[in-house]
């Protein structure tokens, strides 16, 4: 009895030591998978928006995703698109033109370039004013909206800064805090 | 301890150090094989011998393969399709080798599902080989990323993008996954060391466990004939070897199985040398590029029907519908709830169960190579119904299937 109680308590202490090696090599080996430092810390892209046309579409680069930025022309601004958030369930009018941003006296679309159905580049068609992402045919409109699932949600809005008429992408400005809270964007 | 004498030879003195004449018996001349099977089993060793292929392939394209973003494409499609003396024998084999292992895979599937290999006592036989289609499909796809195409990095970012589960966001699991917000240098190294390490290990054990998993129900037969394997092997080796229902593995079921593998090879060897194009993607040709998609994304012929699963609804469904693709064919042997183990031929219900099946996956792989047009799209959607629809409808038409 005396003995099997030992035995019990050499048994249960090793597989306590082993346990604890292995939780603690799971979170070495978890952690050693995690995102270096050094790509984390890849920075802020700073664009002068002065520099873009009207309804056409510059592809920008920010931590290796591209950013599109499509400058809106008057007519741009006045069509009323139909879309659909699936993200809110808010109808057309409540989101339509609120995901654009105003720096000086023009709106700008400016927006991660990657599907949010599975990270595709949709292809943008400057007739038609409309995004299209060729993997599984997902639409956006020219505020990045979508117009034809299966997205999910509009094309994201990078965290950005407004300063004069340079934007800061990679910092968060008070307009891009306010366009998450009311969930313009996630 | 063991007593040992003075060997008489070299195989005594093997023998009685490692027990060879008993381990030859265990493993091959004594493991006993139904007679009545046909082609169809030969599939395992066919597999086996691809196996190889690949294995020996890919330990030449590792000498000079460089996992790194800016030389794995050049390492490949220069130093080894150019420089190395035959190096492009080693890629065109490891290339068809890696699409036509997943044909006999899916033949080796539905020979089971047919004859009803997966039942009584043979369920662990089938949720191995279950296992091991995962690994060959993980082994698939981070293979796929090692030229560092287009194809591989769209690939790489499309199906990485799949564990942020839609709605739940989980972008912080996809960038763990990577190692970065997109894939890139981190990706590829780890990707790489999965593909020439871990998963080729796990691959070994699963094979070793499919293996062991069929010695004590044995291989099925073609009428799903209960064996009393015992009687019929001594029957056997008292001289009655034409009134006995079993042969040896080795060398007499092993020399049908070679006819087959022989054949097998005329195939494979003509795709190497004529016919190699088809596992490699023209779009591949072109180096990773993270600022433009192809206009066109689509996986290899053997992933299309678990895409077209996954295409043609919303995020959050189609991800479910996936989801559910994957790991419904494991739960087969409890689905079936017919205890009939016979041909699909011989079972109802189950033969209609059967071929559908067969034509619905044939519709949905060839709807997921075409792009996402109509009547294409409405096609893969009522074929993603049926898929889902033909598994619910399984345990209820074998529940009332009659004793055959």
């Amino acid at each position: 009895m005396k003995d099997n109680s030992r035995r019990g308590f050499m048994g249960k202490a090793f597989g306590a030591v082993a346990g604890v090696g292995a939780i603690a090599s799971l979170f070495a080996m978890k952690k050693t998978w995690d995102p270096l430092p050094s790509v984390k810390a890849a920075g802020f892209t700073t664009l002068d928006m002065s520099a873009y046309k009207e309804n056409e579409l510059v592809v920008e680069k920010w931590r290796g995703k591209p950013i599109f930025v499509l400058k809106q022309s008057k007519e741009m601004l006045d069509t009323e698109d139909k879309n659909m958030s699936q993200l809110t369930g808010k109808t057309t009018e409540a989101m339509d033109k609120k995901r654009l941003i105003r720096i000086g006296d023009a709106e700008y679309m400016v927006t991660i370039g990657l599907c949010t159905h599975l990270g595709c580049i949709p292809g943008y068609n400057q007739d038609k004013k409309s995004f299209l992402c060729a993997c599984h045919g997902g639409m956006y409109d020219d505020t990045g909206m979508v117009t034809k699932s299966p997205p999910p949600r509009g094309l994201d809005i990078p965290p950005f800064k407004i300063k004069g008429n340079i934007l800061v992408l990679g910092e968060e400005g008070p307009e891009y805090k306010k366009m998450k809270e009311t969930g313009i964007t996630l | 301890m063991a007593h040992f004498t003075k060997a008489t030879s070299i195989k005594d003195w093997l023998n009685q150090r490692l027990a060879i004449e008993k381990v030859e018996k265990v493993m091959a001349s004594e493991y006993w094989i139904p007679k009545n099977i046909n082609f169809l089993w030969a599939m395992g060793m066919v597999l086996v011998i691809t196996f190889t292929f690949l294995l020996v392939s890919g330990i030449f394209l590792l000498m000079y393969y460089q996992p790194n973003v800016d030389l794995a494409f050049d390492s490949v499609n220069y130093t080894i399709m150019r420089e190395v003396d035959f190096g492009w024998l080693w890629r065109n084999v490891h290339g068809v080798a890696a699409s036509v292992v997943f044909l006999i895979i899916y033949i080796h599937m539905f020979t089971a599902i047919y004859y009803g290999s997966y039942k009584k006592g043979r369920e662990m036989i089938w949720i191995s080989g279950m296992l091991l289609f995962v690994a060959f499909s993980a082994e698939a796809f981070s293979g796929y990323m090692l030229p560092w195409g287009q194809m591989s990095y769209w690939a790489g970012m499309v199906i990485t993008n799949l564990f942020s589960g839609g709605s739940l966001h989980a972008d912080g699991l996809v960038e763990w996954i990577r190692g970065d917000y997109v894939p890139a240098q981190a990706f590829l190294s780890r990707f790489f060391m999965l593909h020439v390490l871990l998963i080729p290990v796990a691959i070994l054990g699963l094979i070793g466990l499919h293996f062991g998993a069929l010695r004590i129900p044995h291989v099925n037969n073609q009428d799903g004939e209960e064996i009393d394997f015992d009687k019929e092997s001594k029957k056997y080796l008292a001289g009655d070897k034409a009134g006995s229902k079993v042969i040896r593995f080795a060398n007499d079921f092993m020399s049908k199985d070679m006819l087959v593998v022989a054949i097998y090879l005329v195939f494979f060897f003509y795709l190497v040398f004529y016919h190699y194009g088809f596992a490699m993607d023209p779009v591949n040709f072109d180096p990773a590029n993270g600022l433009k998609t192809p206009t066109h994304i689509y996986p290899e012929w053997y992933f299309l029907w678990s895409y077209e699963i996954l295409r043609p609804f919303s995020t959050n469904i189609g991800l479910m519908a996936f989801a559910f693709a994957q790991v419904i064919f494991m739960m087969l042997p409890f689905l079936d709830r017919s205890p009939n183990t016979v041909p699909a031929s011989r079972r109802g219900l189950f033969k209609y169960w059967f071929w559908a099946m067969l034509i619905d996956m044939i519709i949905l792989t060839a709807m997921g190579k075409v792009p996402p047009i109509e009547p294409f799209g409405t096609i893969g959607f009522y074929a993603a119904l049926t898929f889902i629809g033909l598994w619910i409808a399984l345990p209820i038409i074998t529940m009332f299937e009659k004793k055959a």
